[in-house]
């Protein structure tokens, strides 16, 4: 049986345990508000956006720029995989990164290439001992990003696709469902999928002149349209990563309590036994004396 | 006469929403101006400073690249990014000049001399921009 001493330190060790966690969990919630405007202040944008380029879809076909059309011989798939840099947040990374990997597997049985480009420390981690091609890895930038970001992997990932080195580009990232649920999404980025693009515009469509034409539009458009979705993916993950990171460390503090409980009346009951066994001492010493 | 909205907004915040006399904005295909009752239009923006008059004064936006739609009197530029003319950070915008005016004389082979090329316009117009307003 553990000694009294052992059972008080080990009481002390989880209540600073649930400090940090509490700590933690702050800081998560905090950051998660953070996340959450951002997601709001980029919605007017992004909406816009979407207005514009279906308006513009409709008017136009898949031949009309090269990052909308299919290509027939797919050789080469490009995976960007979007996760936190830390740790400490319960199942979130694992699972996108098992959604990730299991796409992988899928694309090399059928025998093509795959290159992953990773933003976020634990998808570099991940994805480096599996051996797969790693052309792009960003890593310790998820705690303070903006556009520049998915600038920068849009850019990347656009190049690469029209030199023919990439023929299709998925993005993975964890949706923000809500403060309980986060789900790991997969969605096809390139070529620009046109049932996506096409959706139901309501409303009366205007007339509108166009500066450049149509085409010369869209060729403005498409690229752009790339980095917003990849920025979106990118603040969904930062959005469901602190509030993974809040549920986790809000279980985890539980747990601290639910501890603390047991120890306590282990430490309680330790020291009674101990008090009895005293007595039974005593009691077994004063009978000798008498007997 | 009806009056014109101007607003405009960039992935990370709404930088500017108000009512304006005109606006006077960089297309790809040249610079174009709009005053209220204007048909609807949808142009791509180049590089460079969009103006707008507003209570008789004449202020200027940076914009680096982007969208314009017109329509029922309301003009709204999507841009990459965009600071308004007093907003200019002008000790960063001349870091960029410098970084990119480097790239571009070091003839490296790995450098995207496009890429530079768009840095350097928008450094320098952000520059002048600063200094105009």
């Amino acid at each position: 049986m553990a000694s009294l001493k052992d059972v008080k330190s080990k009481i002390g060790g989880v209540k600073k345990t649930k400090q940090i966690t509490k700590a933690m969990n702050m800081v998560a919630s905090a950051k998660l508000r953070g996340a959450q405007t951002r997601i709001e202040r980029f919605r007017p944008y992004a909406e816009k956006f979407y207005g514009m380029l279906t308006d513009l879809a409709g008017k136009t076909d898949e031949t009309a720029h090269p990052l909308l059309a299919a290509r027939d011989d797919v050789k080469k798939t490009g995976i960007i995989i979007a996760t936190s840099d830390r740790g400490l947040c319960g199942s979130f990374n694992v699972n996108i990164i098992n959604a990730a990997l299991k796409l992988a597997a899928t694309k090399k049985a059928e025998g093509k290439q795959v290159a992953f480009y990773c933003v976020g420390k634990k998808a570099r981690d991940a994805v480096s001992k599996t051996g797969y091609e790693l052309p792009m890895q960003l890593t310790g930038q998820m705690n303070q990003f903006d556009f520049t970001l998915a600038n920068k992997v849009g850019l990347q990932v656009i190049d690469h696709f029209l030199s023919a080195d990439l023929d299709e580009v998925f993005l993975i990232y964890g949706q923000f469902v809500s403060l309980a649920r986060q789900t790991p999404t997969t969605l096809q980025l390139l070529p620009i999928a046109p049932a996506e693009s096409i959706e139901e515009k309501t409303g009366v469509t205007k007339e509108y002149i166009y500066e450049p034409e149509v085409n010369g539009l869209l060729a403005e458009l498409l690229p752009r349209f790339i980095k917003v979705q990849i920025y979106r993916g990118l603040l969904d993950t930062s959005a469901s990563e602190h509030a993974a990171r809040m549920a986790a460390m809000d279980n985890a503090t539980r747990s601290c309590d639910d501890m603390t409980a047991a120890l306590t009346l282990l430490f309680n009951k330790t020291r009674q036994a101990a008090i009895t066994r005293d007595l039974m001492d005593i009691v077994g010493g004063a009978e000798a004396l008498n007997g | 006469m009806a009056s014109l909205q101007l607003e405009i907004v960039t992935p990370d915040h709404l930088v500017l929403s108000k009512e304006v006399d005109y606006v006077g904005a960089p297309g790809v295909e040249g610079e174009f101006g709009i005053m209220a009752s204007h048909i609807p239009f949808l142009s791509a923006l180049a590089i460079g400073g969009l103006h707008y008059k507003a209570e008789g004064k004449t202020r200027f936006v940076f914009i680096s690249g982007g969208f314009a739609e017109v329509s029922d009197n309301k003009v709204t530029i999507l841009a990459e990014s965009a600071e308004e003319a007093e907003c200019i950070d002008t000790a960063r915008a001349d870091e960029a000049r410098k970084r990119a005016e480097a790239r571009l004389t070091a003839k490296n082979e790995n450098t995207n001399n496009l890429r530079a090329e768009a840095a350097l316009t928008r450094a320098v117009t952000r520059l002048n921009l600063a200094n105009r307003g």
